[in-house]
């Protein structure tokens, strides 16, 4: 046990290196102006203007709006390839004849059709939720099927033997067995939610943390845009650490 | 508690009749169309209360569909098939319980869990449920494994759990589907011996379904063996030597007439089904030759 945790911190620490590396990069580049400030300002300028967003007042606002989209997107994403999923599963004819048909629309840039979500759903955040939940839901479904459809039907024959019921089928069988696949599913879709969602509001909105960077771009304030970029990429690195940290705890039971 | 019972084997004839099979048939695909397959065909057989009945046959003869018909996991498609009188129409665990090969261990749950589950799901009371679980795990030796995951053990210590877990069942009835067929020769040696001493001593009526001759041989009172395909009662083999069976039995002249005897007896059929099957292994040519 030693060993792994030792190779861990390692790990940890080559990791958390790379990052620095990566910063003290950007730094050399911009205090010698070997890139234009234009493409790359300073990380003190960055800084400053993070300061100056998050006193502005509508910082938590934009944030706000594209939590609150990445929360309805994923819930609705998780909730319709949950249920989509395990119904599809349940005979094997139907994951013959749907499988391959949700996993086609999958291979479909779904981006191409974002303009018709502005059509449908407006410019307000609701074309946001309903693009992330519709990209959301194929890897959550895709998963569920194939962590569903791939119990062994030795531990089903088993069970029936044993004469467990239904619902001690589904609860101490098919659930245990296709967690681990299905819980892969869930977290990509996750971060299909969070890219989604700031994409849309980056192409077309009228609010939001996307719309914001997009809008910094127009008006030539990189410092401006580089402190939302690396805000969500800070969020970024937040949420998958709890993503992973939820689901080995998840694993665990 | 009664002494340990060491059956002899006499015993069975007078015995009364446990599971009842009648002209039972089992054809899988509907019939007429060229997927259909006649698995079984026209089986009908007695088994006796405390009885060891060995299915042996070439792969494909339908003593897997047959063990699944007792055990109401598989409908017969015609004939009858009872457990103490009543018709089997699906799974009796209060009377019948299985044992698989030992990749059915729940690998989610640990040992302890994996007996607590196979009790709830049998609708044993929850007070029972650690001490008869312990009992058969001491009874194969394994209680100091109870918290560990399947995983974690030895495939002979998996098949020994896995035996364990029937047995804690309590059924009067054990179905055993090739259950040491992942195991290595000696440790399946091993858990032979101790699965004849634990049956003797709780007296259980089993049907078990091998391949090995030497197995069917050790274990059984009764020895079906069956046709290739469609499955058929070729002939039974009594081997007539009481529970609890020492290894010494294995070097006795009678063991290896009875093992020559069935390897007569099925050396055409598995012939007639490797043809059949047109099996790789049978027929090399083609693997190569596409």
């Amino acid at each position: 046990m030693a060993g792994k945790d030792g190779n861990t911190l390692g790990t940890r620490a080559i990791q958390i290196g790379f990052l620095v590396a990566v910063g003290l990069v950007w730094w050399a580049l911009a205090a010698n102006r070997m890139v234009t400030p234009l493409f790359l300002p300073h990380p003190e300028a960055v800084w400053r203007a993070f300061a100056r967003l998050v006193s502005g007042g509508q910082f938590w606002s934009a944030v706000g709006v594209t939590l609150t989209s990445i929360v309805q997107a994923y819930g609705i994403a998780v909730v319709c390839g949950l249920a989509v999923g395990y119904l599809v599963s349940r005979s094997r004819y139907s994951t013959r004849l749907f499988e391959p048909l949700i996993a086609a629309c999958f291979a479909v840039p779904i981006t191409l059709f974002f303009p018709i979500f502005i059509l449908v759903f407006g410019i307000g955040p609701a074309s946001k939720v309903a693009y992330g939940a519709v990209y959301g839901f194929f890897p959550v479904a895709l998963n569920t099927i194939a962590g569903f459809s791939g119990v062994g039907a030795h531990y089903v024959k088993a069970a029936r033997s044993m004469g467990a019921s239904r619902a001690q089928m589904f609860r101490h069988v098919l659930l245990p067995a296709a967690f681990p696949v299905v819980v892969t599913g869930l977290r990509i879709s996750f971060f299909i939610c969070f890219a989604s969602v700031l994409g849309g509001e980056a192409i077309s909105s009228a609010s939001g943390v996307g719309n914001n960077i997009a809008h910094a771009a127009e008006l030539m304030e990189p410092a401006r845009m580089f402190a939302w970029i690396v805000f969500v990429i800070v969020t970024a690195i937040i949420l998958n650490m709890v993503v992973s940290h939820v689901e080995s705890r998840g694993r665990e039971h | 508690m009664n002494a340990p019972a060491f059956r002899a084997a006499t015993d069975a004839a007078s015995a009364p009749v446990v599971i009842s099979i009648k002209n039972v048939s089992k054809r899988f695909g509907a019939a007429g169309s060229s997927q259909s397959v006649l698995a079984l065909d026209d089986v009908s057989l007695d088994i006796r209360k405390g009885e060891f009945v060995c299915l042996l046959g070439p792969s494909g003869c339908g003593k897997s569909t047959l063990l699944n018909i007792i055990g109401g996991l598989t409908d017969a498609s015609s004939g009858s098939a009872r457990i103490d009188g009543r018709e089997i129409k699906g799974p009796t665990p209060d009377a019948i319980s299985f044992v698989f090969q030992e990749s059915t261990l729940f690998p989610w749950y640990t040992i302890v869990e994996n007996f607590n589950i196979a009790l709830k799901f049998q609708g044993v009371p929850q007070s029972e449920w650690s001490d008869r679980t312990m009992k058969a795990l001491k009874s194969v030796g394994m209680a100091t494994f109870a918290d560990h995951y399947p995983n974690q053990l030895s495939v002979g210590m998996r098949q020994r759990v896995n035996m364990a877990r029937g047995i804690a069942l309590k059924t009067d009835v054990l179905l055993m589907d090739e259950p040491f067929a992942a195991l290595d020769e000696q440790t399946r040696m091993v858990l032979g011996e101790d699965l004849s001493t634990l049956l003797a001593e709780t007296g259980k009526t089993i049907v078990f379904v091998t391949h090995s001759l030497a197995e069917a041989v050790f274990l059984s009172d009764r020895i079906i063996v069956m046709t290739a395909r469609p499955g058929r009662i070729k002939t039974v083999v009594e081997v007539g030597e009481p529970h609890p069976r020492s290894p010494d039995f294995m070097l006795e002249p009678r063991f290896s007439e009875l093992r020559n005897e069935l390897y007569a007896l099925l050396r055409d059929e598995i012939r007639a089904a490797t043809a059949a099957m047109r099996d790789p292994v049978a027929a090399p040519v083609s693997l190569h030759g596409g």
